[in-house]
């Protein structure tokens, strides 16, 4: 999911005293997630899964930036695009996790345009996962007990954390056009606004609209184009939705991700041809 | 090599590596033994050959016509009634007149349709007599529809006794020599209305009568035919406590029982599918297991018959909650200790909630079990219901059979995206029936196959599904295992909804020998329910329970039945009775049913 909430190069958006750096805001808040998930609400049936997927991901990582790069990256990008695997899937086996979480590691050193990736990583492996292994794996299946007050605070510490970081405005554009949607859909498929918005209140979209869409190496700059790409998500699903893609969420970033973020690259390119733009750091 | 072509030969190779991984997941699906493209059909000479014994519908030939229809509730329900209507098709086996032959009770759950109780011919065929036994007509406006029934001689006299559980008023029939019914409903104590779907009999406190446990479903203040509110539904998919209540009713010896529910700490309103009761501690007091649909299963310890402790998230068996539908004992390693299998939802791509297998972790002081199904290979059925553990085909290893199949409505249809959209949401949506999307007649889980896995005895099941000389895959419900035709087999009766009942004659490679138990308590009730019977030879050792209801909605035949390979001796049988007094024959005749009383 998210690599690093405060933008490379960007200012800390905080005042005052910092105690903690904002880039490890998201894993210790999704850690949080875990901890109090499992033992409030059993949601890790025992613990090998997740070592599993926050191990190889970490190990791809250690291994391929000293393989390709020569250098030993901060590994709490690593660390996040596993624990989401981990949150994020469920399987009766357990090799499914170790793949997803090496093809999320590896697509952030083979699938780049420009010097950069252009795939959220945990997204990519899990759409492809859920994908082409249907029969080995499925999407989350807990619901926080679906009770009002897990999720509430979850919102809360959410909404706080994004609008820490300046990312406040992808999550609310994706919301609220999740929500225009649902009731569009309810008037074409004939089912009520509440059965069509009902997703939005579960755990698999908060730990979406948190952590997978406001990914920072995985979004474009411009702060209007990320609400249009957010938007954009947020019609993609739309149209999966009403062809009853039970994973529309995942499939309309993998979908609209990488587009977004090549022509971005490329105008970026185009102006900074010209003078315009700002050399953008290779994530 | 120069610095840059290096790198590229590194850039290469990973992503060399990158796109075989990517291929992986695709190409396992397709050659693993998961895949829905994978045959399952096997010639009957192979199936006989690779596991020693095939299956055949023998329904129609044995004169068994039965089929049960889903229950018509009120209309508020309609959008999603497939859903609602699901259960009610049951099986329960029992020898009611003492003929020495097993017959068996089915219910239907729809106004107007009948049970239908099976008496064996002893020629190969049945008849229905529920009718002129006064337990056919169950199934009517005001009373209810029928959602399973369990037997027990419950006032000892030594004929098998008839409970019948449905959404609506629970009936009790009191067996008259084996001549007829005579329903002892009014003055028994039970309660006038309970959505149940499980109901056991069990001797919890080892007073020497059978007490009676029933698990309510749906709330027991709501009439399905008559709803004010369409908010009915649960609150929860992993914790709801909106189910109905559950119930254990104490027998006092004199034909009527006591409601000791509160006094005995079973106060759960979880939404209950399933219970089975064993002395699993060896303390003689039978242990209760409940599995629940939409929370936690629960793991009650015995007090010494006064109360029960329950221990479920401390034993594991209730940590993470799935869809339990099922509760049966298995010893499928040999080593006298009891497994307990409860069956939940696996779709692939969609739930994988996998079935769990629970077993004692050994190493541990405390009480705690592991989940063994995945590492035995009996993880992944479908949308699983009833299980039964047996020895199919008497190489001395029980094995297991599973039900699969939740609503086969239009094919290739689906309603799993409009379920996966709703079963998100927050409990004001999930409970009320006007925000779930009409079914409108597509199929969810629908049209699967149950499943048949057989004990190698090396720690593994394989699939054996394909041992049915003839397919069918209805919405299996309960299973139900009895020798229906005397012959050391292990045959098999399959309740399906909205569909038609199959009797699976078992045809068992005759080179396997077997022996059988029948038990009678003196002492202990006597239909010995919660007596333990290990039996020793060639080395090997195995545990099974009498039990009075095991499974979904099931019965299995009173008598034991253990396989013994091609061994022609047993060395001796031990039997724990349901009061704690143990009593051992040396050298049981192998190929022949013992009938043993409890001795004094």
């Amino acid at each position: 999911m998210n690599k690093e909430i405060n933008p490379a190069g960007a200012k800390d958006p905080g005042k005052g005293v910092q105690w903690i750096n904002v880039r490890y805001l998201p894993p210790v808040f999704i850690s949080l997630i875990l901890i109090s998930g499992h033992f409030t609400y059993g949601i890790l049936e025992d613990y090998k899964a997740i070592l599993l997927s926050i191990g190889s991901a970490i190990l791809t990582e250690l291994i391929l930036s000293r393989v390709m790069y020569g250098k030993w990256k901060n590994l709490s990008s690593a660390y996040i695009s596993g624990i989401s695997v981990g949150i994020l899937t469920r399987s009766t086996f357990l090799w499914p996790f170790v793949i997803t979480a090496v093809i999320s590691i590896m697509s952030k050193y083979v699938l780049r345009f420009k010097g950069t990736h252009i795939w959220n990583p945990s997204n990519f492996g899990i759409s492809w996962m859920l994908f082409m292994a249907p029969f080995s794996m499925s999407g989350l299946s807990i619901q926080w007990g679906n009770n009002i007050w897990p999720m509430l605070v979850i919102w809360i510490l959410g909404l706080a954390i994004v609008w820490r970081a300046k990312r406040l405005h992808i999550t609310a554009t994706y919301v609220i056009s999740f929500i225009f949607f649902s009731l569009i859909r309810s008037q074409i498929t004939g089912d009520s606004f509440f059965t069509e918005v009902s997703p939005l209140t579960g755990p698999m979209y908060q730990l979406f609209v948190f952590f997978m869409i406001t990914d920072p190496p995985t979004t474009v700059k411009n702060r209007k184009a990320q609400i249009l790409v957010a938007f954009l998500v947020a019609f993609v699903e739309f149209i999966l939705r009403l062809n009853q893609f039970i994973y529309a969420p995942f499939y309309a970033l993998f979908l609209v991700g990488p587009v977004a973020m090549i022509i971005s690259l490329q105008l970026n390119k185009i102006k900074l041809l010209k003078g315009k733009a700002i050399p953008v750091t290779p994530a | 090599m120069t610095d840059s072509s290096k790198q590229r030969l590194i850039k290469g190779s990973v992503t060399f590596t990158f796109v075989g991984i990517l291929a992986g997941p695709a190409l396992f699906n397709h050659f693993s033994e998961n895949s829905p493209v994978r045959e399952h059909a096997v010639a009957i000479e192979s199936a006989m050959n690779r596991y020693g014994f095939y299956l055949r519908d023998v329904s129609k030939q044995s004169g068994v016509d039965f089929e049960h229809h889903s229950p018509v509730l009120d209309p508020l329900i309609e959008p999603i009634h497939p859903q609602i209507a699901s259960m009610g098709a049951s099986v329960s086996v029992s020898d009611f007149n003492n003929d020495g032959w097993n017959d068996f009770y089915v219910t239907n759950s729809s106004f107007g349709h009948r049970n239908a109780l099976y008496l064996n011919r002893k020629d190969g065929s049945f008849i229905d007599v529920a009718g002129e036994m006064g337990v056919a007509d169950l199934n009517k406006e005001g009373t209810g529809v029928s959602m399973g029934a369990v037997w027990a001689d419950y006032d000892n006299d030594g004929y098998e006794d008839l409970f019948v559980y449905r959404w609506g008023r629970p009936a009790l029939f009191r067996n008259n020599g084996g001549t007829g019914f005579e329903e002892v409903t009014e003055n028994s104590g039970l309660p006038g209305w309970i959505n149940a779907n499980t109901a056991i009999w069990l001797d919890y406190n080892s007073d020497g009568y059978t007490d009676l446990f029933i698990g309510g479903y749906f709330r027991e203040d709501i009439d399905l035919w008559n709803l004010t509110s369409t908010a009915i539904l649960t609150e929860s998919f992993e914790y709801s406590e909106n189910g109905g209540r559950n119930y254990l009713f104490k027998n006092t010896g004199t034909g009527s029982f006591t409601d000791v529910t509160r006094e005995t700490g079973l106060t759960s309103t979880r939404w209950t599918l399933a219970a089975g009761s064993a002395d699993i501690n060896g303390d003689g007091f039978p242990e209760l297991i409940i599995a629940n649909d939409y929370a936690t299963d629960e793991f009650y310890f015995n007090d010494a018959g006064k109360n029960f402790s329950e221990i479920g998230k401390n034993s594991m068996i209730g940590f993470s909650p799935k869809s339990g539908m099922n509760v049966s004992f298995g010893d499928t390693y040999n080593n006298g200790k009891f497994g307990i299998y409860i069956s939940n939802i696996t779709e692939d791509g969609i739930l994988l909630q996998g079935n769990n297998f629970w077993v004692p972790y050994e190493s541990s002081e405390k009480v705690v079990y592991i989940n063994a199904a995945g590492q035995l290979g009996i993880e992944n059925g479908g949308w699983s219901y009833g299980a039964q553990f047996g020895d199919l085909n008497n190489d001395g290893f029980p094995d297991l059979y599973v039900a699969n199949g939740y609503i086969s409505g239009e094919p290739g249809t689906s309603y799993w995206y409009d379920y996966s959209k709703v079963t998100g949401g927050n409990t004001a949506i999930i409970s009320d029936i006007r925000n779930w999307p009409a079914m409108k007649g597509r199929s969810q889980s629908g049209f699967q196959q149950d499943k048949i896995w057989i004990n190698n005895g090396s720690g593994r099941f394989s699939d054996a599904a394909g041992n049915k000389a003839d397919h069918e895959n209805f919405d299996s419900r309960a299973v139900a295992f009895a020798d229906l035709w005397n012959r050391g087999t292990l045959d098999i009766i399959v309740a399906n909804q909205n569909n038609r009942l199959l009797v699976y004659k078992n045809n068992v490679n005759p080179e396997n020998h077997w022996i059988a138990f029948e038990l009678e308590g003196t002492t202990s009730n006597r239909s010995a329910i919660n007596a333990i019977v290990r039996l020793y030879w060639d080395s090997k050792s195995q545990s099974q329970v009498v039990t009075g209801g095991i499974g979904f909605c099931s019965q299995n035949q009173r008598r034991v039945h253990f396989g013994l390979g091609n061994n022609t001796v047993a060395d001796r049988v031990e039997i724990i009775w349901p009061d704690g007094h143990q009593q051992m024959i040396e050298n049981p005749g192998v190929d022949r049913i013992h009938k043993i009383i409890e001795s004094r």
